[in-house]
């Protein structure tokens, strides 16, 4: 059990491109593969992460690693996540300063960043997707998360043209917990 | 001296690890101002490669900027001090709330504000994929791989395919292998031979 988290973070850690928002899908597979958390308890732990300090991903290892198999679970998943990229770097400052520049290495990542970019959207999308409609039994709207939705999408696209700057992410979550207790209250 | 490099080293980071909210992007910016501006430990310029050596490699952007700082201050020893520094703070802030999380949802109010986050969750990750989106290169090979990338995973979503992420990462790097490396350098050679 506590070598599969150990190992299932390692995953995350060596292929988790372009941080923390490249490695949700990473994550979300190799935690629901494995029968750790429902999507929907996932989707609040990556709430819990965003609003507290750290890396977004290194957050998720620990809170995983501890919900599944206490400290111990907390210590591997997060030493897990983050081996690849210290001994990466390493190498990459240790021995092969001028790596990045060969053009293979580029033609590689040329490759894999827009591919990332459409994972990302389409978790994105699905995710947003699965809060507000259900399948299951036949098509329904969810109207309470719709509206929600709807809301916070509005905040975000007006509040840039106010003061000239994004909504940050942990303001965001506080407004979506705001409306949470008033929208569900009622 | 060296003891009290590395204590400087583990303190510096444990502060941005403490402080900084939101994840990679914030980070840098906190480490630019403590280790470019005022321990002046890396330049401006070394700076703007590490953020780039970190894009481009896995793993959290800021556990990247750690190890490259402690690296070049301290070596080995270093990097090691630099990263346990950054992981620490949260790890013991998220460890105690990961105790405690099954008696919070137990209460009425932080279930509805939980179901708030689930709306904003998945918002931000789209919002983060619309930025990557403006900055990226828009020629067709590019904007190709996106829209398949995307189609394919929304199908595994919806319709179960059983396509991992992993493998659609490692089948578009090596489209770019061939594309921007392999089929350039084979054309160059075949206009030299004619």
């Amino acid at each position: 059990m506590i070598w599969e988290l150990f190992f299932g973070f390692l995953r995350v850690g060596c292929f988790a491109f372009g941080g923390a928002y490249g490695a949700i899908p990473l994550i979300r597979e190799v935690v629901l593969n494995h029968g750790w958390l429902t999507d929907e308890s996932l989707t609040y732990l990556i709430g819990v992460s965003e609003s507290t300090p750290g890396p977004i991903m290194v957050n998720l290892a620990t809170y995983i690693g501890s919900l599944e198999a206490g400290l111990p679970g907390a210590l591997l998943a997060t030493v897990a996540v983050v081996l690849p990229s210290f001994l990466v770097i390493l190498a990459v400052t240790a021995l092969l300063e001028n790596f990045l520049k060969k053009g293979w290495v580029q033609a590689l990542l040329r490759g894999l960043k827009p591919c990332l970019t459409g994972i990302i959207l389409a978790t994105g999308c699905y995710m947003i997707w699965q809060s507000c409609f259900s399948l299951e039994p036949g098509f329904q709207i969810q109207p309470r998360p719709l509206l929600l939705t709807c809301i916070l999408a509005g905040a975000m696209a007006v509040f840039p043209k106010l003061r000239h700057k994004k909504l940050s992410p942990i303001s965001l979550i506080l407004l979506s917990c705001v409306l949470g207790i008033v929208v569900y209250g009622v | 001296m060296k003891n009290n490099r590395l204590s400087q080293l583990l303190f510096t980071f444990m502060k941005i690890g403490l402080f900084t909210f939101g994840g990679g992007y914030a980070m840098i910016a906190m480490i630019e101002d403590l280790c470019v501006e005022k321990k002046k430990w890396i330049t401006h310029d070394e700076m703007m490669n590490i953020t780039v050596i970190a894009e481009s490699t896995p793993g959290p952007i800021a556990i990247n900027c750690a190890t490259y700082v402690g690296y070049r201050q301290a070596g080995l020893v270093g990097a090691f001090a630099a990263t346990v520094g950054i992981v620490l703070p949260s790890f013991c802030i998220i460890y105690i709330i990961s105790v405690f999380l099954e008696n919070f949802l137990e209460i009425q109010w932080i279930t509805h504000a939980f179901w708030g986050i689930q709306c904003a969750v998945g918002l931000l990750i789209a919002d983060a994929a619309l930025t990557m989106i403006k900055k990226m290169n828009k020629k067709p090979v590019p904007i190709t791989l996106l829209i398949v990338s995307f189609g394919v995973m929304c199908a595994s979503n919806l319709a179960g395919w059983q396509i991992s992420s992993i493998q659609l990462m490692i089948a578009a790097a090596l489209v770019g292998l061939f594309i921007f490396y392999l089929l350039p350098n084979h054309l160059k050679r075949g206009g030299k031979a004619q």
